[in-house]
Parts: C-alpha cells; structure tokens; sequence
C-alpha cells in the first residue's frame, strides 16, 4: 500500500502540461527560477504570477492536491514573511504591535518576499506534480548529454537513478516486512527513551543492508546476463521529442520573461 | 489460547483516494490448541488477517480477541508487548529477519527483547535450535554463513525461543527442497501435538492443509468464503476453483476416478496403501 | 551440432575450495526440454550459469550450437542463450514492463524503429500485451516472471533457461508460467532447460538430468525416473503421486504394464484391468 506514497506526488491527470518534454519544463523552470529575481515592481510580479497560475491551472491538478503538497512550506512563507515585518525599517509607521512599530515598507518587502518564494515552490512542484521520476531522469540523461564529451558518465548517472526509481517500492515494501517481524520479536520503534529507539533500528537496518546487497548482486547478474555491458552501442527505446506545445510553452514563457523584463522599473 | 474475529473489516489509507478494503465482516473462532490452515489466493487479505493476530495492525471496525487480548478500533491495546510474547509468527522467508553476529544471539534476541533472565536464555537457546535441528555446533557461528535451509530454521528458533502459545506460519516451506519442505512442514506439527500450541499456518498447499491441518479458513478478496474441516472443505472442487484454488491432488484424483468408473470413492485418509486397495476393488469388480 | 554441449565440466569458485560440480557431460537437442532437479545445493544453479558464461567452468568444455563458450564469445552467446531467474523482483530493470522488455534489446543496438515490434510481439507471445506501461509493483510474481520470459523472447534465443522461475509464485502464477513456456517452446522449436523442485514441471519434460551433491546422478526420461522411488527419495527428492499410488498398487499385487506418469495414464490402465475382467 505505502507504494502508492512514492508516485503520491505524480497525479496521472493526463494533462498538455503531463505531456510535455521534460526537459522544456525543467529548462522553463531553470530560467523561472532565475528570471523571477528580476521582478521587481507590480505588473512584472503579475506576469509571473499569470504564469505559473496559469500553468498550474493546465495541470488540472485539483488545488486540494497542491496545497497539501504545499503545507509544510506554509510555515516558511509565513514566518518569513512576518519575520520582514518586524525587521525592515522602512517606509513610515503603520501601526505598533504590542510596542514594536511596522512600516509599510516591511509589509510591501515582506509579501513580495513570500509571493517569491510561493512562486519559486509552486512551479518546481509542478514538475513533479507532472512528470514521472523516469521522465525527469531522461530529461537529467538528455540536458546532460554534451558533458559526455568531458567523460562524464552520463548514462551511468541516469541507469543509476532509473535503477533506484524501480528499486524504492520494492525497497519500502521490504523495510515494512522486515519491521513488522523484528516487531513481533519484542522490537519497540516506538516508544522507551531516545537511545533504546535508536539501537532498536539495528536490527531493521542490518537485514535491510543485508537484502538490498543480494539484490544488487542478483541484478547485476540478470542484467549481465540479459547482454548488457556499459552505455557503449546502446540504442534507447525511451527518446525524447519536442513537439508543437512545447515550442509553444516556451514561447509563451519568453514572452512572459521579455514582458517582464521590459515592464520591471529600472530606476 | 481462543482466538476469536466479529465482523472484522479493515482499509488501508481509509478515505484517500487509494482507500482498500483487505478485510471484509469477517467472522470466525478458532479454539484454543486447534490447527488452522488459512488459504486464498495473493490479495485476499490472508497477510492483513496475520497482522492482526499479535496486534501488528488493529481492526477498522470489529474486534479481535486472543486469549485475554482485545483489539479494538480506536483502542491502543495495554499489554502489545505482553500479547506479542504469547503468539509467535513465522514470516514469509523468515531468515530475511536474522541480523546478529551468531546464531546463537540471534536466536537470543526474542527471549531478551521480553525480559526472560539470561540463565534462563541460554536454555531456550539450546532447547529451539534443538527443535528445530540445528546442529548445536553451528550456534557460535555467524547466520550469514550458513546455507538458505539453516539459515530458515535459525529464524524459526529465534520465534519459538519466546515460548509462545500461539505459532502463526506465514508459508513456512516457501523456496525450500522438497526434503526441507516436509522436515520443517513436521517439526511443526510435533510441536503442534506436544506443546498444544495453538497454530495457525498461511498457505498455498492444498495439500499442506489437508495433512496437517484440522480446521480450514478459506478467504477471498477479504472476506471469508468457506470454513470447515479440510476434507468437508474439499468436497467442493468447483466453488474452490471459482476462487482460483483447487483440491489437493488426492481429491482431484478420486473425483476423476469416481466419473470413469460410475462408482463414488469416498476420501478414507491420505494413505497410499488405503487407497490401492479401493481402486483394487474397483478394478477386480465384475462388470 | 547440438544445442548445448557440457564435455566434461568441473568447476570450483576458488582453487582450494570443494568443486561444486564434477565431470558433467550432457547434451540437450535444439526443440528439446531437459528438467534438472537435485535438491538445494546439488549443483543446479551452478549449471545455469555455465550455460551462459555468468561462470566460467574450471575444467572441461562447454558449446553452445557450435560456439564454444569463452570470454570471446560470450555476447554472442548470451545472445542465443536467455535465462530467467529466480526472484521476479531482482531481475525487473525497467521502470514499466515495457522498458523491462526493451532492456536486452537495447544493450544489443536494435534500431528503435524495430524494437516497439519485438516488444509487443514478445508481450503477446506471454500474454501481457495489455500491462504495457504497467509499473512492477502493480504485478503479480507470475506477471513478473512472464515478463521476464518476453525480455527473453525480444532477443529471439534458441534456448531459454529457466533457474527456479517457479519456486517463489503461488500455483496460480507456476501455472501460468508453465503454460506460457510449454507454448511457447512448441511454437518455436526452443531449447529448454527447466531447473526445479517441481515434479509436475519434471514430469512434462522430454528428459531428465538428476543432480545429487555436485555429479549427475543420472540422466533419463520422466517416466524411468520415476520407477527409482526409493533411491530418489534417500537422495531428498519426491515422486508424484500418480508414481507413489502405483507402487502402492504394486503392493497390492495390481501389476500395470507400463509406469503411468500422470492420473489419466493410471485411470486408463485400472480401466484396462476392469474391462478384461
């Protein structure tokens, strides 16, 4: 069942944006990620907002789901964001709380440092929210391709995260076996003092140690024996294409970065 | 010990979107120092149900009572602890669980987890290995050097060194040789008879349940499908067939046997010898 | 030019050590099906991987359809020779079942126009066309190991082994796995070799090659196996138990004229018996 967790953050909505190349959107979110710091007055911020409300929007993720998503961030935005409140001393006086005087300044910086970091959280979780772990790690594998030239090991890289994506349930599943048996031998991971809670993880970790090791050696084996030796000669069944909507995205995006940038007050 | 389910159900991930019912109002009593075989096929519920019977997992709704030991919904049990050292369960490849640097500790490990005095503990020790014929010479060695069969049995004394009352057997024989499959399958039954332990084996051998067992759950997508003893519970080939089981072989045999000569042949037993002399019988009869 | 060829094969995994398997010699036909039983640590396993240079053999000689089998040739030969494993889950490298079948033929080039042909044709071959983006965690083991018989099949070898494919699936799931290579070996003149404890697998096969304690202890078909009751079974292996009632009908002075190997055979013979009566 705790499989499920894993792909928790991919929701299969079949969405444009699900079906987008991969690489368009960690390029779009790279640049995002960058460009936003850029924004610097109301109608630049707005483009941004536009357009990573839109893009979520596309998803048709349900909101419910990005929010929960979200919560543990929550606390972040909002701590910052009072944390400027009290800080910044700019801008005249608003009102005093309990002695301390806010200015308007603080307010403005502190929502503009939030709406920042909401956005910036936002997209990237629209990655994930979108893109299988697999996708992502064709994209790394693809964006990565040129550094081969410097006997990067590319291929490797990704054969490693592809190997690890497959082996997490599996892995999980053998965690919750292992601890239900070690339970029923008198295991308490639960509850007593910190350091018996700490030594009851010994007998979960040895076996798991123990399995993840045969396993490793038993894969190695079937794929060694399934003809496999290195990245050299390969063909790939899984490729990559940029097709008209992502084009179009990443035209949208220029448009929205240029709007941005020629809006932005360069006083 | 009594081990009683009332109209136990219980969902995984209750109210998400993945909500999975694995038990469904199930209802059964097994009496204490019975043998039990719980069959169904991968996915009807057979692991949940085991999880229940040391409070691993608790009902959703319903309750379940061992011995003195309710489990009740929203009710943390007091005495876990105490309940886990009275049912022992064998998990499915239980040498995947061992972990200390010598049998010996490993097979320690249950025994000192419950509090037994050490004197005490090194009896138990020598006394499992025993049971479950280990070569006493192997106990200062490391689990890990020792073969799949060894390694399995080490497992299995380390869960009957706590001296539990009731054995619960998750596929106990599962990737073992023929020979290892039937010592093991008979260890269990001596301990069964001796200790009039209250056993409870998972299984996908027919034929394991009808040799060993007494009593038979048959479940299916969660709920319960049929119960009995084995041989009533085998009188009924095709409703076991319509849940992707069958009889055991014995019962597939008779029935074909019983179709070609016209001539029911009734089930006296699994003996090989009973059994020619019936189809002696039948072949020598005058038509 | 047979299939397969062990001429007198020896093999330890370190000198000093005990040998794990001592002058074996068989050979198995192209279309043929050879069982291999012992009991745990007889040697089994050890033979497997020999047949597709996982291991190399100490001494002696193996050739596989005219090509001996060194460090040379092995890629052609794992080309010709598949195996299927034990564990379904350590032999699943894909993240969806039909990467997993991509797997042995991208590691050998196969153009990607041709490939998406060989997967889907391999999937049909072992019914699970319809699971094709299917992540591993959603099958069952059985659903699993029939992937892995694809993955083997897209690569076209001329014998496929199977090392203890069954042992962990529930009977469901050895059923289905044993419906789907006896099919599929029929269609296509595949060698195979089956290494198990399970005697309905034994008892389906062409032929038999016992193992006991690292030597083979003979090599026959099922149905003279299983006259050596008494002798399999001081050696830790069972009869079926179509052979365990006729010996016990051989107790009863009911003699049959030939050893039945499965139920119809023995009805048949019982009603032989009631008829000239």
């Amino acid at each position: 069942m705790n499989n499920l967790l894993i792909v928790g953050q991919y929701v299969p909505t079949n969405s444009i944006v699900h079906r987008m190349d991969p690489r368009i959107k960690m390029l779009i979110i790279f640049f995002y990620v960058i460009f936003i710091f850029f924004a610097n007055n109301v109608v630049s911020y707005a483009l941004f907002t536009v357009f990573a409300v839109g893009g979520t929007l596309l998803t048709k993720v349900p909101w419910r789901f990005i929010a929960k998503g979200l919560t543990p961030v929550w606390f972040l935005i909002v701590f910052t964001f009072i944390l400027h409140l009290f800080v910044t001393k700019e801008g005249t006086v608003l009102v005093n709380v309990f002695g301390l005087p806010i200015y308007s300044g603080a307010l403005e910086q502190g929502a503009v440092i939030s709406l920042r970091f909401f956005l910036l959280i936002l997209l990237t979780s629209l990655l994930t929210l979108t893109t299988t772990p697999i996708e992502i790690t064709d994209g790394v594998e693809s964006l990565l391709g040129p550094l081969r030239r410097f006997k990067f090991p590319v291929h490797e890289l990704a054969l490693m995260m592809s190997i690890s994506l497959r082996f997490i349930p599996t892995l999980l599943q053998e965690t919750e076996k292992i601890s239900n048996a070690q339970a029923s031998r008198g295991v308490d991971f639960r509850t007593g003092p910190f350091r018996e809670r700490v030594r009851a993880v010994i007998p979960l970790l040895v076996p798991l140690f123990v399995s993840a090791f045969k396993r490793a050696e038993e894969l190695a084996m079937a794929m060694e024996a399934r003809g496999y030796r290195g990245g050299e000669g390969r063909t790939k069944l899984r490729e990559l294409q940029v097709m008209k909507r992502d084009v179009a995205a990443l035209i949208i995006f220029i448009i929205v970065v240029a709007a941005a940038l020629i809006t932005r007050d360069y006083s | 010990m009594d081990i009683t389910f009332k109209q136990v159900d219980y969902t995984y991930q209750a109210n998400s979107p993945f909500e999975h019912k694995a038990l469904k109002d199930l209802t059964f009593h097994l009496p204490g120092g019975s043998f039990t075989a719980i069959v169904g096929h991968t996915g009807s519920g057979k692991s949940t149900l085991l999880q229940h019977l040391n409070g691993l997992v608790r009902p959703t709704s319903g309750s379940v009572q061992i011995g003195e030991h309710t489990l009740e919904p929203k009710k943390k049990p007091k005495q876990a602890k105490e309940l886990r050292k009275q049912v022992g369960i064998v998990f499915q490849y239980p040498e995947h669980q061992l972990f200390e640097e010598t049998v010996e500790k490993d097979i320690a490990f249950g025994p000192r987890n419950f509090g037994v005095a050490e004197n005490e503990i090194s009896r138990r020790v020598k006394e499992s290995a025993e049971a479950v014929g280990l070569d006493l010479s192997l106990l200062s060695r490391s689990p890990f050097e020792l073969s799949g069969g060894q390694m399995r049995r080490v497992a299995i004394a380390g869960v009957l060194a706590v001296r539990p009352r009731v054995l619960v057997l998750d596929e106990p024989t599962a990737g073992l040789d023929p020979r290892g499959q039937r010592e093991i399958m008979d260890m269990f039954y001596r301990l069964h008879k001796e200790q009039q332990l209250t056993t409870i084996l998972v299984t996908h051998s027919m034929e394991d349940a009808l040799t060993y067992a007494d009593h038979m759950l048959v479940l299916d997508k969660g709920e319960k499908y049929m119960e009995g003893t084995p041989v009533d519970v085998f009188q009924d080939r095709q409703a076991l067939q319509q849940v992707q089981l069958d009889v055991p072989e014995i019962f597939q045999f008779l029935q074909k046997t019983s179709e070609r000569f016209g001539k029911q042949l009734a089930y006296e037993g699994e003996n090989f010898d009973r059994l020619a002399e019936q189809l002696a019988d039948l072949a020598g009869d005058k038509k | 030019m047979h299939a397969i060829e062990f001429k007198n094969v020896s093999f330890r995994y370190e000198e000093e050590q005990p040998y794990v398997l001592r002058n074996v010699s068989f050979q198995v036909e192209a279309g043929e099906w050879l069982a291999i039983i012992g009991h745990n640590g007889s040697g089994k396993s050890t033979i497997a991987k020999l047949m597709n240079g996982l291991l190399f053999p100490t001494e002696g000689e193996i050739i596989i359809n005219g090509i001996p089998l060194n460090e040379e040739n092995i890629w052609e030969i794992r080309r010709q020779v598949g195996m299927v494993f034990q564990n379904p889950d350590n032999q699943f490298v894909g993240t969806t079942v039909r990467d997993d079948v991509a797997f042995g033929l991208e590691n050998r080039g196969v153009p990607r126009a041709e490939m998406m042909d060989r997967i889907t044709s391999s999937l049909e071959q072992v019914r699970m066309q319809d699971y094709l983006l299917h992540e591993p965690y959603r099958l069952s083991g059985g659903q699993k190991q029939r992937v892995a018989i694809a993955g083997v099949l897209a690569i076209s070898p001329s014998v496929i082994i199977l090392d203890e494919a069954t042992a962990m699936l529930d009977p469901l799931g050895r059923k289905e796995i044993l419906d789907t290579v006896h099919r599929v070996q029929a269609a296509q003149q595949l060698g195979l070799i089956t290494i198990t404890h399970d005697l309905n697998e034994v008892m389906q096969a062409h032929r038999v090659l016992v193992m006991n304690d690292g030597e083979i202890w003979t090599t026959t078909v099922p149905r003279e196996l299983v006259k050596r009751q008494t002798e399999l079974q001081q050696i830790g292996l069972d009869v079926p138990f179509v052979t365990q009632l006729a010996h016990a009908l051989v107790r009863q002075g009911i003699n049959l004229a030939e050893q039945p190997i499965d139920h119809e055979e023995l009805l048949d013979a019982l009603w032989t018996l009631h008829s000239n009566k």
